[in-house]
């Protein structure tokens, strides 16, 4: 047998560079879980956004199944290396969401049922380049990917596309969430590898 | 998690959850690195109930970016460690203390 060569290797990577360096790809769905999964019945959903001085918007399902909807394709790279591409979901882009809020506040912090935080800068969710998505494959989101629904912000690390999504707080002082501050990176751009502190 | 509290749930929904995790045990290699001591064994306060037991009998999630220990009484995050290529990160401010006996 022919050893393999590190022309080998470069071929390889020649045929998949829609990956982010140190990604592999997967053709299954991962579940990654920090804790106890929430089973929360979309009758008692809801999300809220909270601007700086304390004003806040509030959807319940049926509200905000009423929001413009948007089907989108994207790729996940999750910072413990695996990427999933060619994704489908359906959800409300943050552009939407955030339309009527007025605020002077640069950045975010996603809460989600169970406790989890993430934070990310106000910019990265605009311009549509981020969803709150509630179904996954023409299915209703499972609750073991974050549903009723989730945040799906995919031009960063999965950790910021908060599962069970219940509410967004601007903030003009950033706020690292629960990953954020036991080691990974703040930004967390995937096509820069920032997986930890100092990358 | 260590912010903010679960919200918006009932008893029924907490009775809902599923789990998916293992024993503090699983703990043991990575405390005995940091440490250089079996950790399993030490008794730890939960900052949020008040419970105190010995570190096995809390419940560790591996699935995900890093270990996270979870109060078997309220489910309060105990600590997370955060493995790096040059660093571990380690963070036990969801236990009010800790008590280990030294070794002999």
């Amino acid at each position: 047998m022919a050893p393999v060569t590190r022309g080998f290797g470069g071929r390889q990577h020649a045929q998949q560079p829609e990956l982010p360096p140190g990604q592999y790809l997967v053709e299954d769905f991962p579940v990654l879980s920090a804790g106890p999964t929430p089973h929360v019945p979309p009758d008692r959903w809801e999300l809220t956004v909270t601007s700086e001085t304390g004003e806040q918007l509030r959807w319940d399902w049926d509200a905000f199944h009423a929001l413009p909807q948007e089907d989108v394709v994207v790729d996940l790279h999750c910072v413990t290396r695996w990427s999933k591409l060619g994704t489908s979901w359906r959800g409300v882009s943050l552009d939407t969401l955030l339309a009527d809020v007025e605020t002077s506040a640069d950045h975010v912090v996603a809460h989600s049922y169970g406790g989890y935080t993430t934070n990310m800068p106000l910019d990265e969710l605009l311009h549509h380049k981020a969803w709150v998505a509630h179904t996954y494959d023409d299915e209703p989101l499972s609750p073991e990917h974050g549903g009723p629904a989730r945040l799906l912000v995919p031009h960063l690390y999965l950790w910021k596309s908060a599962k069970w999504l219940t509410g967004l707080t601007l903030t003009p002082v950033d706020e690292p969430g629960f990953w954020e501050t036991a080691g990974y990176h703040n930004e967390g751009d995937p096509w820069r590898e920032q997986r930890y502190w100092g990358d | 998690m260590t912010d903010h509290e679960p919200t918006h749930l009932t008893d029924a929904d907490e009775a809902a959850v599923d789990d998916a995790y293992v024993d503090g045990n699983a703990l043991a290699g990575d405390l005995l690195e940091i440490f250089a001591m079996d950790m399993t064994t030490a008794v730890g306060t939960c900052g949020g109930c008040g419970r105190t037991a010995v570190l096995a009998a809390a419940r560790v999630y591996r699935r995900a970016p890093g270990v996270v220990l979870r109060c078997a009484g309220c489910s309060h995050v105990l600590g997370r460690i955060v493995r790096a290529p040059d660093r571990v990160v380690v963070d036990l401010a969801g236990l009010r203390s800790i008590s280990a006996r030294l070794p002999d």
